[in-house]
């Protein structure tokens, strides 16, 4: 039912302890989304005037590798790429119970597209090391492209399933997951390493409690520039970004009103014919 | 120079509390307000949450992270419901004697318990003859072998229902110028809640009555020196009645500036938003003035007290200034959304009913300049 996927070299490790990697983005605050204003020249987020935040679906995609760890001895990584500021979003990712927080940070990362960001993080997961499965959220509430986890799993010549719903079965190198659709579901057997976006569907984020940030106290965040990464300036950042924001507007969201004059019965009759006009009904 | 900012960690001490307020707080707001009963739910959920562990040292089972991380809690907790900030303020009062001063022994068998929420605390002072004046309780204590038999009544005690171990004042039956404190605890026979109070405001927070006849009470439930029971219950008053107050009233005028500035920019009025009016501004930046200078006078006192120093008069100042603050700012808030702030569906008619529930708890304003007073002609 599940033929094995011949394009990936099959991985052969000796399990000592399951190795996650969490990949995460510090975002302006979905609440404040009033306040997000965009710079006309460069096209790019004013991040100064809004709070930063864990993005909302990198909470989904840590949730699912906390849930392994409660299950089986795994060890979770995150690893985020951004400004010095970005390293509260990790700690407060150790402080919900991932192990170990990267910070890759560096000018010549600045203002990268999803394929320089999905690179650097690429390369930063190869330097930390052997991993078996890698968990993004879906999009960013900012740039919501859904590239980068894909984009990641290319880097890392390893397979991507991207919206993933539900976790159905770990065995061994081989996981089970539903996938969603427009209008349902794939049911996708991969095997690992593999890069996992997920979606909302998939679980219930936890809160930060307290104890949990008193644990993280004692964990190390290690932070990352271009030198560390060993990788070329023209690679990352700007100047590795092959995609550019050509113009950006903003949507007019007024809407059109009409009032119906009339009785009450021409008044509905003209409405449903309106309706019917528009293709609504 | 002092710095002003909060550490990484008491950021993120405020959002994890940002997000138990709006997740486990804000459901249980409506049946509180419908019933005025204590929720449940709500204390279940506080106690998984670690709020009651705040204060306590790790040794006993808490998490010791001191009164400005409390402080933080209560602000955020009473931001969405001040009657949910008070409980949880008055538990940390109720654990405070014994923190404070326990024996060894005391602190061993009931703070492990109070940290987990398994069992609830409060503590009791105020009696119809005495509050502020605590001298003129009328509770009494009498030595009988290796025990002590209480005789009296308590009143307008927080968490009188519903709490476990509760701190108790009284005096000497036979020297009315000594006073012990004790631990009562539920089911301890001749010990009961009694009268339940219907308040105007901070409903869902139990207010009630506690009766004591010939209760008898172990030696080892003495708190600290017997006839030095005033000053235990004086310092834990001063220092974390007076704090949890002031957090509660810089909750609530954080909330009555939140909801103000959100209507003040959808209310559409001669063809603008009311928040381009400038009688409007003038409340708002009245409502943001006294906030940040309500914080300032808050922050500082709990950092005093975190440090191990005396902020009893600090707290004083901090807490005249807030809860009168806090009631300026429900009037305005109440006054920006015009008809709506008198509808229940509105929470401004809540933080209006609330606001003047915060003036007599843990001393009302007028008690609080007789103590600034006294610290300034000292």
């Amino acid at each position: 039912m599940f033929p094995k996927i011949p394009q990936f070299p099959i991985r052969h490790r000796v399990y000592t302890m399951f190795k996650i990697v969490v990949c995460v983005k510090a975002v302006p605050d979905p609440k404040e989304a009033c306040n997000i204003k965009i710079d006309p020249a460069t096209k790019t987020l004013m991040r100064c005037d809004v709070p930063m935040v864990l993005n909302p679906l990198d909470k989904y995609a840590l949730e699912a590798a906390l849930q392994f760890k409660a299950e089986f001895d795994a060890h979770i990584s995150v690893l985020s790429m951004g400004p010095p500021e970005a390293g509260n979003i990790v700690k407060e990712c150790l402080a919900l119970g991932a192990d170990r927080g990267f910070l890759l940070s560096d000018r010549a990362f600045a203002g990268a597209d999803a394929f320089a960001t999905a690179y650097t993080l690429a390369k930063g997961i190869e330097k930390n090391g052997p991993y078996d499965v890698v968990f993004c959220g879906m999009a960013s509430s900012d740039g919501s492209t859904e590239w980068v986890g894909p984009e990641i799993a290319t880097f890392l010549k390893i397979p991507v399933v991207t919206r993933i719903k539900e976790i159905v079965e770990y065995n061994g190198q081989w996981w089970t997951v539903k996938a969603e659709l427009e209008n349902g579901y794939r049911l996708v057997r991969v095997q690992i390493p593999a890069v996992f976006t997920v979606t909302r569907e998939l679980n219930t984020p936890r809160r930060l409690s307290f104890s949990g940030i008193i644990k993280a106290r004692k964990k190390e965040i290690t932070r990352w520039g271009i030198q560390e990464l060993g990788v070329p300036e023209e690679s990352v950042g700007l100047k590795g970004s092959p995609s550019m924001v050509s113009t950006i507007a903003s949507m007019d969201s007024r809407r059109k009103v009409e009032i119906l004059e009339g009785k009450r019965e021409e008044k509905a009759e003209q409405l449903v014919q309106r309706l019917v006009n528009a293709g609504v009904i | 120079m002092i710095d002003f900012t909060f550490t990484e960690e008491q950021e993120m001490f405020r959002k994890a509390a940002q997000e138990f307020a709006e997740t486990q707080v804000a459901p249980n707001v409506p049946e509180m307000e419908k019933t005025g009963k204590a929720s449940q739910d709500l204390v279940k959920a506080m106690a998984e949450a670690e709020m009651m562990a705040l204060t306590i040292p790790e040794e006993y089972g808490g998490l010791g992270l001191g009164y400005t991380a409390r402080f933080i809690a209560l602000e955020e907790i009473s931001k969405v419901s001040v009657a949910a900030g008070m409980m949880l303020q008055v538990f940390a009062l109720g654990i405070e004697p014994i923190l404070k001063f326990g024996s060894d022994a005391q602190k061993k068998n009931f703070l492990p318990g109070l940290a987990t929420g398994e069992r609830l605390a409060s503590t009791a002072v105020t009696e119809t003859t005495g509050g502020s004046d605590p001298t003129g309780i009328r509770s009494t204590y009498k030595k009988d072998g290796e025990d002590y038999i209480l005789n009296g009544r308590k009143c307008f005690i927080t968490n009188s229902h519903i709490a476990d171990t509760i701190t108790v004042l009284a005096k000497d039956d036979e020297n009315p110028k000594a006073f012990s404190t004790f631990i009562l605890e539920k089911g301890m026979e001749g010990f009961k809640a009694t009268h339940e109070e219907n308040k105007v405001g901070m409903r869902g927070c139990n207010t009630g009555e506690l009766a004591y006849e010939n209760c008898r009470v172990p030696k080892e439930n003495l708190i600290g020196v017997e006839g030095k029971g005033l000053g235990v219950a004086l310092a834990a008053i001063g220092d974390v009645g007076r704090g949890g107050m002031v957090a509660c009233a810089l909750g609530l005028q954080a909330a009555c500036l939140e909801v103000s500035v959100k209507f003040a920019n959808e209310r559409i009025l001669y063809g603008k938003p009311i928040s381009r009016l400038q009688t409007i501004q003038n409340k708002l930046a009245d409502m943001k003035i006294d906030l940040e200078a309500g914080r300032l006078l808050g922050y500082k006192a709990a950092s005093m007290q975190d440090k191990g120093e005396r902020s009893s008069n600090e707290f004083a100042v901090a807490k005249y200034f807030t809860t009168e603050a806090a009631q300026r700012a429900a009037k305005m808030a109440s006054d920006i959304h015009g008809g709506y702030g008198c509808m229940e569906e509105y929470a401004v008619s809540r933080y209006m009913r609330d606001s003047f529930v915060l003036g007599p708890s843990a001393g009302t304003s007028d008690i609080m300049k007789v103590i600034i007073a006294r610290w300034t002609l000292s």
